[in-house]
């Protein structure tokens, strides 16, 4: 079966790319290389410019500024149905008046390829539906639909297929099952994949390679494994999980640590995992990583101990506990521990150390005093204090 | 969502489409529009300037010259304002009727019948069955039925309700009552498709607010099928207060319940008299044009096709 | 004349959703029922009666009844007006269908998918021929005529009869238009296919539905025309134009039987659609 398709992915570079819409930028400058052969995720939140990019690279839209080589060869100025580009639409988009096969079959017949009903069978087959070729696709289920969607574009061994959210509309259970086949077929048939999403979680289970995106620019690129442990912006560092994070002033660099002042408490952070060294700083540690303890512990050699704080909530989530432990001087903490006995590790109220490694801290780039707050803005508390705000002024001026 | 109304019940665009600028557009859109404005506004141009027309040098019949008499305007509202006034009160009061006669049968088809959508299918191609027949054969038909020899006249005779030798053809009760026939689909249908996508959980919402049954009629329903009940009233007023079939003595008329319609017929067709004519349709439109406009303003002109 | 494109598109309507608990206008639970089967009752009296007297047996005037018959149906031309007529409306129709069809299909497109400057002007050019009364268009189209020096026939009644169906048909369609999702064509464009390509093999089918109903549409509303036939057909005749000249001095029979056949076959068509929609619904619910 993998032998039929023959040839391999192809590199994409997208080199200064802008993209301007009447009232707003969706994308400033935006460089990106994707290696060929390798399942890449575009990670981020609505309206970060993730879709505006993926229509770029299918053709869909042109870009303001920039250029777009595909395998090397410059396709800014070529039209969508020239471009060995495919698409698997966050809608599915399948045709509703032809059959699963024929939708197939679509983009064989348009390029003139011979035996195209045969290669379409074979697609077909790969994602086990051919037993339901003549159907059309309003008599499939949501799952079914997704796989023919794959098929179609698949098929087609294209240099480069891109992915839009297309697990969007599939429930958990099948969501997860897509994601394995979805990866699996990626690597028997070679091509590069280009899968934008929202979920972080379905993009690090996925993806060789993720690049952040927010407000139309990476924030950061690499390896799930790289991001997740290693976050560089604030941004990346609450989007891909959670993090908690700290700013102080760095008292001491010296040796192959930093030290930085948080409300009094001296933590050190890994010199060469710290993007800045001096000044004010933001770092972080993942609450995975955060161990409870209700005796103040000892002090020692690689490890930071925060404390004393007083446990807040507790939250039971299956296969983990969240606790969110008040600390002076540094605020809410929040602390996952894994289920290993039954019941929580500490009740509410109980006063409690929270220690880790200093080697699973991390410290961002960016700069604290220059930047918004890093709480994110759209939640309610932000929304009903402006709006507070706002009354008042009016009030005033009345 | 005026006269579309009628063609679709089904809730528009999937997703806002982008519109896209493009040359094809002004292909696509000239052939049409231009035939529109050579077959509907130059037509509608000649009828203002006819409506200024004089008679012509030598006084021949049909010959008319251009001019700008405004006086054709005061002559024609003078002579013929009985007939105005007469038209729009007809056309209302057929208005009014048929929305009394249709909302609940479209409260019936559109909310009672949600279960059966079979039931539904063919409630609704009853409704319009009457538009398969020609309307001029259906007003006819109701012309011998009222007729003095008909069953109706008879029985109603039997019952002393109505006085020997009395008709209720050629009178102005017969035309209201076949304009009121004639447009009753108009009225139904768009009040049918406001009503087919009522919420039925805002009625449901009022009642746990503890309004009787009537209230949440008056204060949930009727509101929410507004848009339709104002679609239908105007697709009724409109070519009701135009039309002259049934007011006419051929049909359900007499001399004295001529509408608007007929003087403009008979100035046309017959007496050629095209200025009198040509004034009372600008007459007609404008009257018409301002209910239109009031409409307008209140929904924008997005909705209007 | 509206009835099959608004029957054809609400059969197409939002599955009803079941009404969980059947709300009572205060008439108790079968006013309501029984007041709409009096109402349809009404409503079909005059068809009733046209169907009925089209098997009357009389030579010209039908009013009173004198016996029944199957001569009317049998020898349908026997008046030949009656015939021609006919011919004529259909003849009328067809090609006023097509013209309004092709115009207002590509007026509709280009509305819902494209930016265009005088937006607001077409949207009212398109709206005002619905608003205006029939007595109002026909005289107009008729003064232009004459002061064109055209002469009135079959050729000016098909002019009118396009010109007022143009507006119906752009409605229709557009709601179909805007009904499609614009992600097909990208697809298509996706998988290769030029604008053309996207055209006919995608948009076009998808748009079929809806432009027959607007055929369909605008094929009645020419049939069934008179007011502005009348203004503007000298002497030409359609089957209305026949049978209101013929109504002072009677209609013959076969004026009832041609009316009575357009709506069976009107009747049967729409059951038809109607019944082959739902079997195509069951079919889809249980095949997924």
């Amino acid at each position: 079966m993998a032998t039929s398709f023959a040839e391999a992915g192809a590199d994409l570079e997208l080199v200064g790319i802008t993209k301007r819409f009447p009232g707003f930028t969706a994308i400033e400058h935006l460089d990106l290389t994707i290696p060929a052969g390798s399942f890449f995720a575009l990670l981020g939140p609505s309206g970060c410019g993730k879709t505006t990019t993926l229509r770029l690279i299918a053709g869909l839209e042109d870009p303001t500024e920039g250029r777009i080589l595909i395998g090397g060869k410059d396709v800014t100025t070529t039209k969508t149905f020239r471009r060995p580009v495919n698409t698997v639409f966050q809608s599915y988009a399948l045709f509703p008046h032809m059959s699963i096969l024929e939708n197939v079959a679509f983009g064989l017949k348009r390029r003139r390829i011979a035996d195209a009903q045969q290669l379409a069978h074979e697609a077909l087959r790969l994602v086990e539906l051919d037993h339901l070729a003549q159907r059309r696709p309003s008599q499939l289920s949501g799952g079914q639909q997704q796989r023919v969607a794959l098929a179609r574009a698949v098929v087609n061994r294209p240099a480069l297929l891109l992915l839009d959210e297309p697990l969007g509309a599939l429930d958990l259970k099948l969501r997860r099952q897509m994601q394995i086949e979805l990866k699996q077929i990626q690597g028997d048939v070679g091509l590069t994949f280009l899968h934008v999403t929202h979920d972080q979680e379905e993009a690090m289970t996925m993806a060789d390679t993720i690049a952040v995106m927010n407000k139309g620019e990476i924030e950061q690129m690499g390896a799930p494994e790289e991001l997740y442990e290693l976050p560089k912006t604030a941004f990346v560092a609450n989007f891909l999980g959670q993090s908690n994070l700290f700013t102080g002033p760095v008292v001491s660099a010296k040796g192959d640590t930093i030290v930085v002042d948080i409300a009094g408490r001296k933590v050190a952070v890994p010199r060469d995992r710290a993007q800045r060294h001096a000044g004010e700083v933001t770092i972080g540690v993942r609450p995975e990583k955060l161990a409870l303890s209700t005796a103040e512990p000892k002090e020692s050699a690689g490890v930071n101990i925060v404390g004393p704080g007083r446990v807040v909530d507790v939250s039971f989530s299956g296969v983990s506990t969240q606790y969110q432990v008040q600390v002076p001087g540094l605020g809410t903490m929040t602390v996952f521990a894994q289920n290993m006995a039954f019941g929580p590790v500490v009740n509410l109220g109980a006063e409690v150390w929270l220690t880790w490694t200093v080697d699973h801290g991390f410290g961002l780039a960016d700069d604290p005093s220059a930047g918004p707050r890093f709480e994110p803005d759209e939640d309610t508390t932000q929304i009903a204090t402006q709006r507070r705000e706002r009354l008042e002024a009016e009030l005033e001026g009345a | 969502m005026a006269f579309g109304a009628f063609s679709s019940a089904t809730p528009v665009a999937a997703e806002p489409a982008v519109r896209r600028r493009s040359p094809i557009a002004l292909f696509l859109l000239l052939p049409g529009a231009l035939y529109l404005s050579l077959f509907f506004l130059v037509p509608f141009v000649s009828l203002v300037l006819t409506s200024f027309k004089a008679p012509g040098e030598f006084g021949d019949i049909g010959e008319y010259d251009y001019a700008f008499k405004w006086e054709n305007y005061v002559a024609v509202v003078q002579t013929y304002w009985p007939h105005i006034a007469r038209s729009f009160g007809y056309a209302a009061v057929a208005t009014v009727l048929a929305l009394l006669f249709s909302y609940p049968l479209a409260y019936f088809i559109g909310v009672k019948l949600r279960r059966f959508p079979l039931w539904q299918a063919l409630a609704l191609t009853l409704v319009i069955a009457p538009f398969f027949i020609s309307f001029l054969l259906r007003t006819l038909a109701w012309k011998q039925i009222l007729s003095d020899e008909g069953p109706v006249v008879t029985v109603l005779q039997a019952l002393t309700v109505l006085p020997e030798g009395a008709h209720i053809t050629q009178t102005p009760a017969a035309v209201i009552f076949g304009l009121t026939y004639n447009f009753i689909p108009f009225m139904c249908l768009p009040i049918y498709t406001s009503l087919e996508r009522l919420d039925l959980r805002y009625v449901e919402a009022g009642g746990d607010l503890y309004a009787s049954p009537a209230t949440t009629f008056m204060r949930v329903t009727l509101p929410l099928s507004m848009p339709g009940v104002i679609s239908g009233t105007l697709l009724t007023f409109i070519p009701a207060s135009g039309d002259y079939i049934n007011a006419s003595s051929a049909f359900l008329g007499a001399p004295d319940t001529a509408m608007i319609g007929n003087v403009i017929e008979a100035n046309f067709l017959q007496l050629q008299n095209y200025p009198v004519a040509a004034s009372l349709s600008i007459i007609l439109m404008a009257v018409i044009l301002i209910f239109v406009s009031a409409y307008i303003k209140r929904s924008g002109t997005e909705d209007l096709l | 004349m509206q009835a099959g494109a608004a029957v054809a598109e609400t059969a197409k309507a939002v599955p009803p959703k079941p009404a969980r608990r059947p709300f009572r206008l205060g008439v108790g639970k079968w006013g309501l029922g029984v007041y709409a089967i009096l109402a349809f009752v009404f409503l079909l009296i005059p068809i009733v009666y046209t169907i009925v007297f089209s098997f009357n047996d009389v030579r010209r005037s039908n009013i009173v009844w004198r016996g029944f018959t199957l001569d009317n149906w049998i020898n349908i031309c026997q008046q030949p007006e009656v015939c021609e007529a006919f011919g004529n409306s259909i003849l009328v129709a067809v090609v006023a269908t097509l013209l309004a069809t092709a115009l207002g299909t590509a007026m509709a497109i280009a509305l819902v998918r494209y930016r265009f400057r005088f937006r607001t002007a077409t949207t009212l050019l398109l709206f005002l021929p619905m608003a205006t009364p029939e007595v109002v268009l026909g005289a107009g189209l008729a003064a232009q005529f004459l002061t064109a020096g055209v002469s009135k026939g079959i050729v000016t009644i098909i002019l009118a009869h396009t010109m007022f169906c143009i507006s119906f048909v752009v409605v229709t369609v557009r709601a179909r238009v805007a009904s499609l999702d614009p992600a097909l064509e990208e697809a298509g464009r996706d998988l290769y296919a030029s604008p053309a390509q996207v055209f006919w093999r995608i948009t076009f089918p998808l748009l079929l539905p809806g432009i027959i109903a607007a055929a369909l549409l605008s094929f009645a509303l020419s049939f069934d025309d008179f007011i502005i036939t009348n203004f503007n057909s000298g002497a030409a005749v359609t089957f209305p134009k026949y049978v209101y000249t013929a109504a002072t001095r009677g209609i013959p029979a076969q004026a009832n039987v041609i009316a009575s056949a357009v709506f069976l076959v009107a009747i049967i068509g729409v059951v038809i659609a109607q019944v082959s929609a739902g079997i195509r619904r069951k079919r889809l619910a249980k095949a997924g």
